[in-house]
């Protein structure tokens, strides 16, 4: 199949642009949102509500294909990205980018119908954060990429948020904060056990510039400000205990895994266990850490009316 | 006479319909949410 798309100009299957959207980046990406929107005081309509998540989505889609369509030459030097559609010739750049263009402006112009120009105005922002700031000006300059680039992932509970009820608040603003400060711990325990693939590119990760040392630190450095976020709506009262006491323990295991990263010295991958340990948890930790918001926010309406 | 079709026609073929298909369900559930969202606006508007 591959043989004849290189020398056929085959239309594109709808798999191909499915992924890329990067469904499973999505997926943390709407959890967030929808737990934003439904933490959020008040009840917004279910019609609403749902394309107003829908639109997060297809948002985080558009951008994520806008990524793919600007880094093929990258994609194609790293093993973990060699196989997507547009280095491997499965789909054509034009396309690509036409798909991504269409699905980041459809999302934005959904999102105003559906909710507020507030919560548009953010979601293109996030787009264009994504696209152009992170994926255009920094990921190939600066190993500071993830560390400004992360915002772009820390968009969707606020725009949740400002989708449900018009405004900015505190809460949403510490979630955002929240997962600005998770993303490096996150990819630079990632990037150490892929290191030589972002070597290979040429992308200057931290631990490709700065070595595994300093990385591990850095990792435990970030893991303390980001638990204070995480924990901190509790004692500020924007949330309750069930929150509270969730997050004040994952945060503590998360510090924990994030030291046991920087005790470990190991230069190769088959030795990188805290740090492979660290990346699966992060991803649990922000499941769990977005549905006990909700879950709170569901039984303290329901206990105190 | 006419030739026999080729293998890269008929997946040519195939995915031209599948992708028609796809866009066609796309722009259907498109408009039926923009009615959906026009009908719970104007109910939350009321």
């Amino acid at each position: 199949m591959t043989s004849l798309t290189a020398t056929h100009d085959l239309p594109a299957d709808w798999r191909d642009l499915f992924a890329l959207t990067k469904p499973r980046v999505m997926t943390l990406v709407v959890f967030t949102g929808l737990c934003g929107l439904l933490a959020a005081p008040g009840a917004m309509n279910p019609i609403l509500a749902f394309a107003s998540v829908l639109c997060i989505a297809l948002g985080a889609g558009g951008a994520g294909a806008l990524n793919m369509w600007y880094e093929a030459d990258l994609d194609a030097q790293m093993k973990r990205t060699a196989n997507r559609p547009l280095p491997t010739g499965r789909l054509n750049r034009q396309t690509a980018l036409h798909f991504a263009v269409g699905l980041s402006a459809a999302s934005v112009i959904l999102m105003d119908l559906a909710a507020n120009h507030l919560a548009a105005s953010i979601l293109a922002f996030s787009i264009f954060f994504y696209a152009v700031v992170y994926t255009v000006w920094l990921k190939r300059r600066t190993p500071q990429n993830i560390v400004i680039g992360g915002a772009a992932g820390a968009f969707p509970p606020l725009i949740g948020w400002v989708a449900a009820t018009g405004e900015l608040a505190l809460l949403p603003v510490l979630l955002f904060l929240l997962i600005f400060l998770w993303t490096p711990p996150h990819f630079w325990a990632l990037s150490l056990f892929v290191r030589s693939d972002y070597a290979a590119a040429g992308v200057p990760m931290l631990p490709v510039v700065a070595g595994p040392r300093v990385t591990r630190r850095q990792i435990a450095l970030y893991s303390l400000p980001m638990a204070a976020a995480a924990i901190a709506p509790w004692p500020l009262g924007l949330t309750g205990a069930i929150y509270g006491v969730t997050a004040a323990a994952l945060s503590a295991f998360f510090v924990f895994l994030s030291f046991a990263v920087m005790a470990n010295t190991a230069t190769e991958p088959a030795g990188m266990r805290p740090e492979k340990r660290l990346f699966a948890f992060s991803i649990v930790y922000l499941f769990v850490l977005f549905g006990a918001l909700v879950l709170d926010r569901y039984i303290s309406a329901f206990t105190f009316g | 006479m006419t030739d026999a079709p080729r293998p890269e026609d008929e997946i040519v073929r195939a995915r031209q319909k599948s992708g028609a298909r796809v866009t066609a369900w796309v722009l259907g559930a498109f408009i039926v949410l923009v009615f959906l969202i026009t009908i719970a606006k104007m109910m939350v508007n009321q």
